[in-house]
């Protein structure tokens, strides 16, 4: 290729240019200003968020004995999942649809309130690549040192920087798998299995996959997940309007920017910003952000919320004695009023739309709590066997054959009596359970258990006379006298 | 080799300097991680050469050095597989019908490996769940010819009906319309009174004529009130419940009175089901809705 002729092509004149939709991946070195509200409030808020993954496996609930007494636990291979005082068995996922649907609603609630603050302090995107970045400029340095750094040759004292950072990374990531892990088993003992070698294959792998993400995800994509992979980041700015507090330029107040000439000194603030606008073009709102963007373009989408450009901007506003908040949180109302010198425009947080969005995560709020509340404590399947669907006895008799499952969501044994409805003359039996041809059948459910019973439902010819007949099972809880009433068929031959 | 690679004002790189219709190329090599991933994988695919089987030669193949196979992989499935039922077919060798049926583990297992052996052996004439067809009694309900037992239907299962093993159940229904032939209508008759006995006869008259033809030839074995006799495999014609069931039921009692057909069974030690798989064969009929 050494030999090859290489040209270069000229570009087209800029009114015959198109907008480009390739984009050269350029890497972001976010400068790390350990100062200012935010900044702080973004530390206040990982500590929180990685207390809780790590500890919350930890916390004890007692559920009686031969019950799990992790409070939070998705026991997979037992199908449960307990949530303190709450157990859920596989087929009421839909509290987790509820859950949810409340998550969504409070992202388009908090979204239309203040921006993506989701995205800025609380995402665990965030919160992790926050943790690996600081990571990686106790190790190699800020900003302009990380880039020296990169374009550096291979020296021994890179590699080793290089490999102090990757190690730091990998216990990290190894100890995010590792949490993960405990909520899926119990954390004492997994923990023990894990550390003596002793856990199952799956185990490891889990593990191995969960440390897998943060080390790719907040390692090395970071801002390109936001932008390239997140869905939220496409949609939420649907969520907002002018009254949404984000993170923005107040251009009306920087603008025309410029840089600070030479002679500063013993001049006033208010003398040398005569005639022009506040932004000193420092770029440091630029160095900070971890998406690499600059902010004074206006509301995109790689934005996240974060405001440490506020914190930023707000330190060099100090310095120059000028207001704080050239950067701040502000909506876009405000900004035009305070462009046109009105000052005493106050933020609408209630609108129309927080109402309808706080309103509905009420309502689901309230069905949830509703539904849970007077959650079923038991439930029945019934299966009509389909060979034979139907057999003829003697005496001009037909029998159906079931299959009746009862689950018993309590923890103590359940009694049930089962009777039946719609079809006259219609007797039953359960093989295991003596006697034949009764009206009532009393069955036991052991303690947190499913109950699978054989029936068959006999009845004369004559009470049948098309080829399906409406038969209703109905299953009373004797212990605590609730009634579970279940539609069901009952096969013959019809009128011959 | 292209000579006249180009760069591009867009992004800032070189082409490959190939081009079709005025379409080029970025030149874009793969990552060195890809390249040594790669390479990898080759190194990886000559040690698999060496170790399992992969490349003909001219009268077989390269066995691989560690002997593998899938078809040896496949025997030894199904040995373990073997030996894990083992020692359920051990207990329930040793054990009665009646124990397997109290047992909630061997009966769970008789009842499963019934159902697999049931499904290969049994269903093709007995239909599947046991639900019979015509000449081929329903093992559901609650009417047997030869008994409905655990007892009697291992019996049945073990030497079978009407073949050539010896021990196997024997029994012969006379030709009434050979050697001392009914008339028609006495065999009309005979007929309407059978009907009338599960009182699905429409012709009181006739079936009053035929009494006597039953009490005569048909009682001995078919019993007086039709309740059928296990003992010699007569089914019962007051159940309501025909072997031979058909849209026209005179019919087919004329049919079967004038030539009669008689089921066969094959003996299934015979066909080579050892004693512990026809216990749970047992089981899993007598589970089927009319095990007595």
């Amino acid at each position: 290729m050494s030999s090859a002729k290489q040209t270069v092509l000229e570009p087209p004149p800029p009114s015959q240019r198109k907008v480009s939709l390739y984009a050269v991946h350029e890497k972001a070195y976010p400068r790390f200003l350990n100062k200012g509200t935010f900044r702080r409030l973004k530390w206040l808020v990982m500590a929180v968020l990685l207390g809780i993954f790590w500890i919350m496996p930890w916390v004890r609930w007692n559920r009686g004995l031969g019950a799990p007494d992790q409070a939070i636990l998705l026991d997979l291979p037992g199908r449960r999942a307990y949530f303190f005082a709450i157990e859920i068995w596989p087929q009421e996922v839909y509290y987790l649809t509820g859950l949810l649907i409340i998550a969504a609603l409070s992202l388009f609630f908090i979204s239309a309130l203040l921006g993506r603050v989701w995205c800025g302090f609380t995402c665990f995107q965030t919160v992790w690549t926050d943790l690996y970045v600081w990571i990686e400029q106790k190790f190699e340095g800020d900003r302009n040192r990380r880039m020296q750094l990169d374009k550096a040759p291979w020296t021994s004292g890179k590699i080793l920087r290089k490999a102090g950072k990757h190690a730091c990374w990998i216990v990290i990531s190894l100890l995010s798998g590792w949490g993960m892990v405990l909520y899926f088993d119990n954390a004492p003992s997994v923990t023990r299995d894990l550390l003596t070698g002793q856990a199952s294959i799956n185990v490891y792998g889990f593990m191995a996959l969960f440390s897998v993400f943060p080390y790719l995800l907040a390692g090395f994509a970071r801002e390109q997940v936001c932008i390239y992979m997140c869905p939220y980041s496409r949609f939420q700015s649907a969520m907002f309007d002018e009254h949404s507090l984000i993170v923005s330029y107040e251009g009306w107040r920087g603008e025309p920017r410029g840089k600070l000439g030479g002679a500063v000194q013993g001049r006033e603030a208010a003398q040398i910003f005569e005639g022009r606008g506040h932004c000193v073009d420092c770029k440091l709102c630029v160095q900070v952000c971890p998406t690499g963007i600059d902010i004074r373009n206006g509301s995109q989408l790689a934005c996240i919320g974060c405001a440490l450009c506020v914190d930023a901007c707000d330190s060099v506003m100090d310095r120059l004695g000028l207001p704080r908040g050239l950067i701040s949180y502000d909506s876009s109302f405000n900004q035009m009023a305070r462009s046109r010198g009105d000052t005493s425009v106050k933020t609408r947080l209630w609108r129309p739309r927080t109402f309808i969005y706080l309103g509905m995560i009420c309502l689901v709020g309230a069905v949830m709590v509703y539904s849970l509340s007077t959650r079923k404590t038991f439930d029945a399947n019934v299966l009509h066997e389909r060979s034979p669907v139907y057999v003829e006895l003697s005496g001009n008799r037909i029998r159906n054959g079931y299959t009746l499952k009862i689950l018993n969501m309590v923890r103590q044994e359940g009694h049930f009596r089962l009777s039946l409805e719609g079809v006259a003359g219609a007797t039953m039996s359960v093989i295991g359970i003596d006697g034949d041809g009764r009206s009532t059948i009393d069955l036991t459910t052991g303690a947190d258990e499913v109950g699978t019973y054989r029936l068959f439902v006999t009845a004369p010819k004559g009470s049948v006379t098309t080829k399906k007949a409406d038969l209703t099972m109905v299953l009373t809880n004797l212990d605590t006298g609730r009634i579970i009433r279940h539609q069901n068929m009952f096969a013959g031959p019809g009128q011959e | 080799m292209a000579t006249n690679a180009e760069k591009d004002p867009v992004t800032g790189q070189y082409t490959t300097g190939h081009e079709w219709d005025g379409i080029k190329e970025l030149n874009t090599p793969l990552p060195r991680w890809w390249m040594g991933v790669f390479y990898a994988t080759i190194i990886w695919a000559i040690g698999y050469w060496v170790l399992y089987p992969s490349w003909p030669t001219l009268n077989g193949y390269w066995a691989g050095t560690l002997g593998w196979h899938s078809r040896s992989q496949v025997v030894q499935d199904i040995e373990q597989a073997k030996s894990a039922k083992a020692v359920y077919l051990a207990k329930i060798q040793e054990a009665s019908l009646e124990d397997i049926v109290k047992d909630k583990d061997l009966l769970n297992f008789a009842l499963a490996g019934g159902r697999s052996v049931f499904n290969e052996n049994c269903a093709a004439c007995h239909g599947v769940g046991g639900v019979g067809a015509y000449g081929f009694p329903s093992l559901a309900d609650d009417q047997w010819l030869w008994g409905g037992t655990l007892d009697d239907v291992r019996t049945t299962i073990t030497y079978g009906i009407r073949n050539s093993n010896p021990n196997s159940r024997q029994s012969e229904m006379p030709q009434w319309g050979g050697g001392d032939p009914l008339s028609d209508e006495e065999l009309n008759n005979l007929a309407e009174y059978v009907l009338s006995l599960s009182k699905s006869s429409s012709d009181q008259a006739a079936a009053q004529k035929g009494l006597p033809i039953f009490a005569e030839r048909c009682s001995p074995c078919h019993g007086e009130a039709g309740e059928g006799s296990q003992a010699v495999g007569a089914p019962a014609l007051a159940a309501g419940i025909w072997l031979y069931k058909g849209k026209n039921q005179k019919a087919e009692i004329i049919s079967q009175v004038k030539n009669p057909k008689g089921g066969v069974m094959p003996s299934w030690t015979d066909r080579g089901l050892d004693e512990a798989t026809i216990k749970t064969l047992a089981v899993y009929v007598h589970s089927l809705g009319g095990g007595k």
